[in-house]
């Protein structure tokens, strides 16, 4: 840690990643310019354990991060220079492989000695099939026993003690399964300034600060640009932002010098409240954050400083994310162009329709949208007083079996030929649904496992 | 005058399964009480012509000038399942700030200023 002018010491964390699929090169920025004491990546949504965990059954030495190589093999070299340390959930369905893979790439690199620890526990797949007759589904209150498919993956949301335990036992790299995305951030703050892990008020203070920067640059201008009204500069070379973080919990919030983007109060506001419901109580498995009371204030271009975030006593439960296969999804889209485009467009969708009925085709729900009119927002789009000069039409269904989303998605493709006129080449996308449901457990009922493995020179 | 609300306010939206939150922020202070006294969460929902199937509650920031929407079971079943080419309501900020609000005079006149449109001249 470095000192600030007051001879405070500053923990300075990047954030590399808010996806799995999130760009490499502005983490490996971060790493070379950041100066930096951690990196973290986050890479998983709701449904990229199970698809993780898919990948895992094809291939007992997969389910981790696919990027993990590009990532590694480009920010290593310097988080090692700079003695920077790296938590991440890349391990997803299989951390134990992340870190298999990892050791090889730190002695491929000339890197060693390194130490990597593989944060376990939170796969909770037996249990959550154990219990499956009593634990509640959040959205629907019945049990999970309901839920009509094979559970895929089940995963508890652990929260940073299992981080700190690694950094304790000298980790350089922490490689996680399903953790609360701030939790990757609030761990380190806890090892390096040992917090009590009881004092909710300063955990919830940090926890604000934790998730302004949980998904990456959405706080540094990604997802915020709007021409002539809200500018972001250089959006190409948009910077990933890093948070400053003082003993008694304040942030800030900045980026590398002369990346693009920028940092302000209104970028910070957007990401605040971004995925929250109440401000004033956001669960996380470590504390209540109460966002209700947070001043920002811009201290200095593309900085702003954090103030008055505070917390409660974290909840007994915490969140699983149940995964179940719930059958099929087909989708196929086809585009009529010119005068009377949309008149073509209407008629197709009525062929398909009754050739849909007189192929006894079984979906259980099919959904017809006209993209380029009221694709996204139905009947509350705006009026528009012309009829657009494109339509791309787009059909989507859902079945149980296969077969039966094909058929649709055929039914469109072969429009072509046996369709209106004028008709350009569809597209059609096949895929199996994973259903996403979560639920509560007892936090007694789970318990985090450090695996360390030494790479030696 | 009458303005669409993307004049006054910039809004984000997210998803936690088949619930959507959009944070409304307004461009300047005095902006904010238009948007507590005109977007409601009836206004919300009756703008959103069916989108939202559940419940919509409205949580203020005073100090921020901002507030959240909560919108419950507003994504088709929920973003892993849903048909819908938006399966997590991400374009939703788009559609709130086209709500009209009425602007009062001495702001309207600041905003013509800064060269932005009303929808209609009528208070």
């Amino acid at each position: 840690m470095k000192k600030n002018m007051n001879g405070q010491s500053i923990l300075r964390i990047g954030a590399g990643a808010s996806y799995a699929g999130d760009r490499i090169e502005p983490a490996t920025l971060l790493a070379e310019h950041g100066d930096l004491d951690y990196l973290v990546y986050e890479t998983l949504a709701e449904r990229t354990i199970a698809l993780a965990q898919l990948d895992r059954i094809k291939n007992p030495n997969g389910g981790f991060n696919e990027l993990l190589d590009q990532r590694f093999y480009s920010a290593l070299p310097h988080c090692k220079r700079n003695g920077t340390k790296i938590v991440t959930s890349m391990g997803a369905a299989n951390p134990m492989g992340a870190v298999k893979r990892t050791a090889e790439i730190i002695r491929e690199l000339g890197l060693a000695p390194m130490k990597i620890a593989a944060v376990m526990g939170d796969d909770v797949r037996e249990y959550c099939i154990q219990h499956r007759d009593t634990l509640p589904i959040m959205e629907t209150g019945a049990p999970l026993a309901s839920l009509n498919g094979e559970i895929v993956a089940a995963n508890v949301y652990l929260g940073a003690d299992g981080i700190v335990q690694a950094l304790k036992e000298g980790a350089d790299i922490v490689i996680t399964g399903r953790v609360g995305d701030c939790s990757l951030f609030l761990g380190p703050m806890i090892y390096e300034f040992g917090w009590p892990t009881d004092d909710w008020d300063l955990l919830g203070k940090a926890m604000v600060g934790a998730d302004m920067v949980e998904c990456g640059a959405n706080v540094s201008g990604g997802f915020f640009a709007d021409p002539g009204y809200k500018e972001v500069p250089d959006l190409a070379n948009l910077g990933y932002p890093f948070i400053e973080v003082e003993k008694d919990g304040t942030v800030s919030v900045s980026k590398v010098e002369g990346t693009g983007g920028l940092i302000n109060r209104a970028t910070c506001l957007e990401q605040m409240l971004y995925e929250i419901h109440d401000p004033a109580n956001y669960i996380t498995p470590d504390v209540v954050v109460d966002f209700s009371a947070v001043e920002l204030d811009e201290v200095g271009k593309d900085r702003v400083r954090i103030r008055s975030g505070s917390g409660r006593a974290r909840p007994d439960t915490l969140k699983v994310s149940v995964c179940i296969k719930e059958g099929w999804m087909g989708e196929a889209e086809i585009t009529y162009a010119g005068l009377g485009g949309l008149e073509r467009a209407r008629l197709a969708e009525k062929v398909v329709r009754e050739r849909l009925a007189i192929g006894k085709v079984d979906l259980q729900e099919l959904r017809v949208d006209y993209i380029g009119m009221n694709s996204l927002h139905g009947d509350a789009s705006l009026p528009s007083d012309q009829p657009p000069y494109e339509v791309r039409l787009r059909f989507a269904g859902r079945a149980a079996k296969k077969i039966e989303v094909e058929k649709l998605a055929n039914e469109v493709e072969t429009l072509v030929g046996k369709g209106p006129s004028s008709s350009c080449l569809p597209r059609k996308y096949i895929k199996e649904i994973l259903a996403v449901y979560s639920c509560l457990m007892p936090r007694t009922a789970t318990k985090h496992q450090v695996i360390m493995t030494e790479v030696t020179a | 005058m009458i303005f669409y609300l993307r004049e006054i306010a910039h809004a984000r939206a997210g998803d936690k399964g088949d619930t959507n939150n959009i944070g409304l922020i307004a461009y300047e202070p005095a902006f904010y009480p238009i948007m507590v006294e005109q977007i409601t969460s009836e206004r919300l929902r009756e703008h959103f012509k069916g989108l939202v199937q559940g419940p919509v509650t409205r949580f203020e920031l005073p100090q921020l000038y901002a507030m959240n929407f909560v919108l419950e079971r507003a994504l088709g079943g929920g973003v892993t399942r849903s048909l819908s080419l938006d399966p997590h309501g991400k374009s939703y900020s788009a559609l709130i700030l086209t709500i009209p609000v009425s602007v009062p005079e001495d702001l309207s006149l600041k905003l013509l200023k800064a060269g932005r449109k009303p929808l209609r001249d009528d208070v």
